[in-house]
């Protein structure tokens, strides 16, 4: 894969809320990763620490906005969203930034994930999806593959699984793409890309879960895991494997530039007559 | 009396209670009366059946529910069926004269309401306003002023014109079925 | 959208004084999902609050609306959500939150009658336990019961004024019957109210912890986010700090103080109304819209030659707990009518001495309980007292 290297010079120590470390998570789980990316996407952004609110729900990834530096929320499952935006619409020159995983955003916050998407409020999302309900032990998700073993889906998922950029794209958001944490300084990019729109932007990153995905479906370490999302990876852009199948579809699912939701309500409360 | 307790009933989109409100608005304003009112009303938005309750008193008005109907306003024969069960001794009716007809042995009033909206209006809409006049013009509960003046602060610009019209022809036959009733 | 026009004799709702108490305490920003009997609430503000330079947003769910306007209270704005049974079910989750994250928020609570959908139009009082208990775990709340218009005016602007001093969770409870009453209100209080605003950390951000202060009556400071003060909010069990901990010690601490700040100001929450109580025979225990039929009641019964009174908490929680053991010392015949099958009656069984003669009136019809059923109760239970005492 052609392209930059990750950002070597910038310092996202300067982040970290050192006490709090080390974290939860498990040896070859994607986390790490997508923390690192955002850092790195937050500073390239330059917005003051000051100004980022991150919230999250409940999950292993959820988990991230108590290890960073910022105005922090860990909220309730599957509820990320629903009070970010109300911190956005409570302080609209913030920057709101959502970490939420896969089961919370999509099973149990499924409808708040749609909606925020249909308002297009300035918030980022990054859904980092691990296949699986990682934190209460490795149940099956709503983006578990069909076929693939969780411990509450042990004849292997009967059910279709959700494709989230697409979903987001469907619903209505601005900016909405996939990629991976084996392909790490594309999701720094993207997330980048994410923060600078105005409106609601999803980047779903594709992670490793060893611990509960891979041991039960053949791939039991981080690396076995990581070269299998490599391997499935293909691109959606016109010459891309898109004719694969059964990969895992990477790139810019949405990517337009209607008008954001706090903007709009401040037009419309100005229309209104103070 | 010191308090009276007035129903408007009917079926819901007739705007009773509209009509309850700007009474006890009328009442209260302008007369410095204590009021309280209630509605009962269904799942419908149109049809079905609606009602509105007035305590209008010289005391403090605890209880929110009238135990009896003093007044009873029915444009409606199921409302009609339904309420004159609950008038107070010596309370009356006041029934929509095109369409209802109340049980014998009440003092029942016929006022021509929904006539007068459509014939004399040409706007049905009203109906609850001229309801409104004939309770004020026949019982005196408050007076042509008030529930003017009522109306009018409730009603938009453009409509102001066909309300007013509206409240001072349902006093107008609020005394006129009065003054029958009196003859009787 | 409520008429108030500030000043004058007005003929308002329950639901709108409710709105005016919200902005006199200093509202600006609503989030909410439509839901009778309370929608007005939400249809008022979405007029008022852009105008005002506040915030109305309607949510996906009522989930989301009680999560969202903790966000915004984050941020440091005055929030409130107002819903109905079905709502106030789904948003336990965060008021549990709300509590355990000690973030300031203010819910209506209009109550219908239930269970489930049950009566979307008519009133009940069956949300007075949940209002204490409805999510899960141990922590303490304020609820308040208005029995008038104005008083949904007075118990909203207290309910800020507590949320804000405490943060905590507080939930205005209006049933049914007050909430789409109309009455005459001399709309001046609107003017005359004081908004209580939050109390700010009087130490620098690097010294700043969230969840350090001393618990006392004057309640505790919290500081916003984007103002400079990093600080990590959560519903995990966590340290003074804000930051999770599974130290049993620190758990311990965190878990007592949103008990205990609450417990201490206990007499602060205090509010009640005692109504011909003195000489009572018969103690007529009712709050909310029943408590208005009640007092009817009393004066019939005084009237008859029988010496009734009444006894009326406007804070149904935290309960009056040390005021109620004085009311109910002497008391020997106690009447408790509500529109539930005995909640609160339960409640006050643990103040009552031994021998008081309990009687309860309960209704689940949606209607309300009117004097006579309560004149008739009271007479039967005070021709009992007579024929216990020829005995």
């Amino acid at each position: 894969m052609a392209g930059r290297r990750l950002s070597p010079a910038i310092d996202i120590e300067k982040y970290l809320r050192k006490r709090n470390l080390p974290h939860i998570w498990c040896a070859g789980c994607g986390n790490g990763i997508v923390l690192g990316a955002l850092l790195r996407a937050i500073a390239r952004s330059g917005f003051r620490q000051d100004d980022v609110a991150m919230v999250s729900g409940i999950g292993c990834s959820s988990r991230l906005p108590g290890y960073v530096d910022f105005n922090t929320l860990h909220t309730t499952h599957g509820r990320a969203i629903a009070f970010a935006t109300g911190i956005k619409l409570g302080r609209p020159d913030m920057h709101v930034i959502v970490v939420s995983g896969d089961g919370d955003a999509t099973a149990i916050g499924g409808n708040h994930f749609i909606h925020a998407c249909r308002r297009n409020i300035g918030i980022t999302a990054i859904i980092v999806n691990n296949y699986i309900y990682g934190m209460t032990g490795g149940q099956v998700s709503p983006t578990t593959p069909k076929g693939s073993r969780a411990t509450t889906a042990p004849f292997g998922n009967a059910e279709r699984p959700f494709d989230i950029c697409l979903l987001a794209a469907a619903a209505g958001a601005n900016f909405a793409a996939r990629t991976t944490a084996f392909h790490a300084d594309k999701l720094e990019d993207l997330i980048f890309k994410g923060l600078g729109r105005k409106g609601f932007s999803v980047i779903e990153a594709i992670t490793p879960c060893p611990t509960c995905f891979g041991r039960r479906n053949q791939n039991p370490t981080g690396v076995d895991l990581m070269n299998l999302i490599r391997e499935q990876s293909c691109g959606i852009e016109p010459g891309g494997k898109s004719e694969a199948p059964a990969g895992i579809r990477l790139g810019v699912f949405a990517d337009r530039d209607e008008k954001e939701f706090t903007e709009i309500y401040a037009e419309m409360a100005a229309g209104a007559g103070r | 009396m010191s308090v009276v307790n007035v129903r408007l009933a009917g079926t819901g989109g007739q705007g009773l209670i509209l009509a309850g409100l700007i009474l006890a608005e009328a009442a209260a304003r302008s007369h410095g009366k204590n009021v309280v009112q209630t509605n009962s009303y269904g799942p419908e938005a149109r049809g079905g059946a609606s009602k509105s309750d007035v305590i209008i008193s010289d005391e403090v008005i605890y209880n929110p529910k009238p135990e009896t109907i003093d007044v009873l306003l029915v444009l409606s024969q199921a409302a009609c069926d339904k309420y004159c069960g609950e008038l107070s001794p010596g309370g009356a009716v006041v029934f929509d004269s095109s369409g209802v007809v109340p049980p014998p042995g009440l003092k029942a009033m016929g006022a021509d309401v929904t006539g007068i909206a459509v014939r004399e209006l040409s706007n049905e809409i009203v109906a609850n306003v001229v309801a409104l006049g004939v309770l004020a013009g026949a019982f005196g509960l408050v007076s042509a002023e008030a529930v003017e003046s009522a109306v009018l602060a409730r009603v938009p610009a453009k409509a102001k014109d066909l309300n007013l019209k509206a409240v001072r022809r349902g006093i107008e036959e609020g005394r006129r079925i009065r003054s029958e009733m009196e003859k009787k | 959208m409520s008429g108030a026009k500030r000043g004058g004799i007005e003929v308002l709702s329950g639901n709108d004084m409710c709105v005016e108490g919200a902005l006199a305490a200093g509202l600006s920003f609503f989030a909410g999902y439509p839901i009778t009997p309370s929608s007005e609430i939400a249809e008022s503000l979405s007029s008022i609050l852009p105008r005002r330079g506040g915030c109305f947003v309607q949510m996906e769910d009522e989930i989301a609306s009680l999560g969202a306007a903790i966000g915004a209270s984050l941020t440091g704005r005055k929030s409130m959500t107002a819903t109905s049974g079905p709502g106030y079910s789904l948003m336990q989750e965060h008021i549990g939150y709300a509590a355990m994250a000690e973030v300031p928020v203010v819910i209506i609570n209009v109550m219908r009658g239930g269970p489930s959908t049950g009566l979307p139009t008519k009133a009940g009082q069956a949300d007075v336990m949940q209002a204490a208990w409805g999510s899960h775990g141990d922590y303490r709340t304020a609820a308040l019961c208005p029995s008038s218009v104005k008083e949904c005016f007075e118990t909203t602007v207290k309910a800020f004024e507590w949320a804000e001093r405490f943060r905590i969770p507080v939930t205005v409870l209006p049933d049914e019957i007050i909430a789409h009453m109309r009455e005459n209100v001399d709309t001046r209080c609107i003017a005359e109210a004081k908004p209580f605003d939050r109390l700010k950390p009087g130490k620098p951000p690097e010294e700043y912890e969230p969840y350090s202060y001393e618990i006392s009556k004057e309640g505790a400071a919290i500081a916003d986010f984007g103002r400079g003060y990093r600080f990590h909010v959560t519903g995990l069990a966590h340290d003074a700090t804000g930051f999770p901990t599974n130290d049993p010690e620190e758990i311990s601490r965190c878990n007592w103080r949103i008990i205990e700040k609450v417990e201490i100001a206990r007499s602060a929450f205090t509010w009640t109304e005692k109504f011909m109580l003195e000489d009572a025979e018969i103690l007529v225990f009712a709050y909310g819209s029943v408590a208005r039929t009640a007092k009817d009641a009393v004066l019939r019964l005084r009237a008859a030659g029988i010496r009734a009174g009444l006894y009326r908490p406007v804070t149904i929680w935290p309960f009056p707990a040390s005021e109620a053991r004085e009311v109910f010392r002497e008391a020997r015949k106690v009447l408790v009518p509500e529109l539930n099958a005995g909640q609160m009656a339960g409640e006050i069984e643990k103040y009552l001495t031994r021998g008081c003669d309990v009687e309860k009136i309960n209704r689940l019809d949606g209607e309300i309980i009117t004097p006579v059923q309560i004149m008739e109760a009271a007479k039967a239970l005070h021709g009992r007292k007579k024929a216990q005492s020829s005995d």
